[in-house]
């Protein structure tokens, strides 16, 4: 089990991608930042998911569209109605992120508290290989920032490569790695989880059911997410293989390495998005120079399609256009389409010519649908996750946490809105969830026991 | 709700380095520790609303400059009753919900010779702390945007009673009844501070 793990691991460890936010650059083409840290393996499954995370804010890719197709609706407003109208719609799209940060955080903690496999200790993966079982606390600390030195160092490795990898235009490599990453995920991921989700309640499945359920959700998944499907089932999907991501990551990671790792992780995300030598920008920018779509199929979309429906001149069904373009923006790398949001926006642009300005604008506000990275979720989850494990304080401390991300993706997103450029979403609502962790386990959770037993309120 | 938890954090803190620079065996110290406290963190708590408020001042007027037509589209009322809210549910939850916890389990209420209604009571605190506060964020936003300051601290002074009552805890009826009492005293406030009056209040249960 362990060594299949372990193997099984180099395709998690693509997982690993930093997810940043990103709105819209002006010139030519909205471009969304992909946090790309796949540590990857690199021998057997040489499959990378790539969780990016794109932000927009509303205006950029208005912007970005319009160079897209050249129709200069947005050039005509002023920057105060742009301004007002970042404001406006960016407090939708923080609803739009907060809706399924918070499911995945739900399914996590919920699966964590009740299904024992995901809290026991059944080895490690080979990218934390020094083992916190010393007497020592020293030596449990060294190890620790041992073990997350190595981890940041293999996602780095990979994110370069993968970088490298676009730069050099090997898009089948990276398509068919992404492809047997979301096999595996799909795949093997799903039948342990609903393996140990079965003996938990102790619910008898025969082997024929397991696998036409399994296979049913695999191969719809693949193909919601890789190719077309509806929009809901897409994001279903995607939440759910975040959630799976980071039950791994709670169960394979040593404690003290968790937490450092996801420090370490933040600071990495700061400087590979801002930098300007960072992995990312270069990507981005590489991206952009190109008009093409970053990374298909693993940036969460929260894009209201039915905008898109409704500029169709012969709105037959509003469904399945918006199915059509909205599972065409994902998983494609077609050279044609730079964003998620631009395909669509590309595609009403030739349908919807003499639309008013008005309607046009509301159009295109209403398709650009917020963009976060799976790796965000994943890390998000994998705090959560953490807390509700190991603390003592139980749902306290839990709560606690998740409402610090939770507030630090508002801020996140505000930043985005005010700074319209590339921003990383891990580092402050990990720094708030981290703080936070530790402050209510040691110093709220003492108070509030000591209160609830003499029945105190404050 | 993120403002409630960092005082919460802070008063904890607080009362953490006082308990440890303390003897831990001198009970009536660490129970007037305790008193100590909760009186603090009630403090820290109408400190940090008012806090909210200031930032929220500042985000009003910010989206009043920015709008079409001079008015922002959110109201300081709703504000108001949005934070008040916030800050019932998060005291809500974090009072109640190791108690839910724990209530699944296997166990006795009061097997040692606590009382049985322990889960009830709790329960029923709770929920007058919540509307409490939500009350108490409509007051006290109220108090801030008119410059009255006895509104603001006739607020202060209300959190303070209702948590000096639950030290009467488990002689429930000198926490719950008055803690009753003063939620309808201040729900009754509120509703005339947001406009409401006795033929409002008639129309709508008549359905006019």
């Amino acid at each position: 089990m362990i060594t299949f793990m372990n193997n099984s691991d180099s395709e998690e460890e693509p997982c690993n991608e930093r997810t940043s936010l990103m709105s819209a650059e002006s010139p030519p083409v909205p471009s969304y930042q992909d946090g790309l840290q796949a540590s990857e393996a690199g021998e057997v499954q040489a499959h990378r998911k790539r969780r990016t995370g794109s932000s927009r804010s509303p205006n950029n890719i208005a912007d970005g569209n319009m160079s897209d197709s050249g129709v200069p609706v947005r050039e005509s407003t002023s920057e105060n109605e742009e301004e007002e109208l970042t404001l406006k719609y960016g407090a939708k799209h923080v609803i739009m992120l907060f809706v399924p940060v918070t499911l995945c955080m739900i399914v996590v903690v919920a699966t964590i508290k009740s299904v024992r496999f995901y809290t026991e200790k059944n080895g490690q993966l080979i990218y934390t290989p020094f083992s916190e079982d010393t007497p020592s606390v020293g030596q449990r600390l060294l190890n620790s920032v041992l073990n997350t030195i190595i981890m940041i160092s293999v996602i780095v490795v990979m994110t370069v490569f993968l970088v490298l990898l676009y730069k050099y235009r090997c898009y089948k490599f990276i398509h068919g790695w992404l492809i047997l990453s979301s096999l595996m995920l799909l795949f093997l991921f799903t039948y342990i989880y609903l393996g140990e989700v079965l003996k938990t309640y102790n619910v008898a499945m025969d082997y024929p059911t397991l696998f036409l359920v399994i296979w049913n959700f695999g191969a719809v998944g693949m193909i919601c997410i890789h190719w077309k499907g509806p929009l809901q089932l897409q994001q279903a999907y995607l939440i759910m293989i975040s959630a799976l991501m980071a039950l791994v990551f709670i169960k394979y990671l040593p404690e003290w390495s968790a937490w450092v790792i996801l420090g370490a992780i933040s600071i990495y995300d700061l400087m590979a998005v801002l930098c300007p030598k960072g992995p990312l920008r270069m990507l981005v920018e590489t991206a952009q120079e190109r008009n093409e779509p970053i990374f298909p199929a693993l940036i969460y979309s929260s894009a209201m399609m039915w905008t898109v429906g409704m500029a169709k001149p012969d709105t037959a069904a509003r469904g399945p256009s918006q199915q059509t373009w909205d599972a065409a923006e994902d998983g494609r790398e077609n050279h044609r389409s730079p964003s998620h949001a631009d395909p669509q926006m590309s595609e009403t642009r030739s349908p919807v010519p003499t639309r008013p300005i008005t309607s046009f604008e509301e159009l295109e506000e209403e398709e650009r649908g917020v963009k976060l990275g799976l790796g965000d979720f994943i890390f998000y989850s994998v705090l959560v996750g953490k807390a509700a494990a190991t603390a003592s304080g139980d749902w306290n401390t839990t709560l606690a946490c998740f409402v610090a991300i939770l507030i630090g993706l508002c801020l996140t997103l505000l930043l985005l809105a005010v700074f319209k450029k590339a921003l990383p979403a891990l580092p402050i609502s990990i720094t708030f969830g981290l703080v936070f962790y530790f402050s209510t386990d040691n110093l709220v959770r003492p108070f509030m026991d000591t209160l609830a037993s003499h029945q105190l309120y404050i | 709700a993120f403002f409630w938890l960092v005082s919460l954090l802070l008063s904890s803190l607080i009362w953490f380095i006082a308990v440890k620079a303390s003897d831990p065996r001198d009970e009536p110290l660490q129970k007037g520790l305790l008193i100590f406290g909760v009186m603090f963190s009630v403090l820290l708590q109408e400190a940090f609303r008012f806090l909210y408020y200031k930032l929220l001042r500042k985000a009003i007027e910010g989206l009043v400059a920015l709008s079409e037509d001079g008015c922002s589209p959110i109201s300081i009322q709703q504000m108001a009753y949005v934070a008040g809210v916030g800050f019932g549910l998060m005291s809500g939850a974090f009072s109640m919900i190791n108690l839910l916890a724990d209530a699944l389990g296997p166990g006795t209420v009061g097997i040692h010779g606590d009382s049985q209604l322990y889960f009830l009571t709790s329960a029923f605190m709770t929920m007058v702390l919540i509307f409490l506060h939500t009350f108490w964020g409509i007051l006290f936003f109220h108090g801030c945007e008119h410059r009255r300051w006895w509104e603001i601290a006739a607020v202060v002074v209300m959190h303070l009673a209702v948590s000096g009552s639950t030290f009467c805890n488990p002689l429930y009826v000198g926490s719950l009844v008055p803690s009753y009492l003063l939620m309808a005293a201040a729900a009754a406030w509120a509703y005339l501070l947001s406009g409401g009056s006795a033929q409002n209040l008639r129309r709508f249960l008549l359905c006019k």
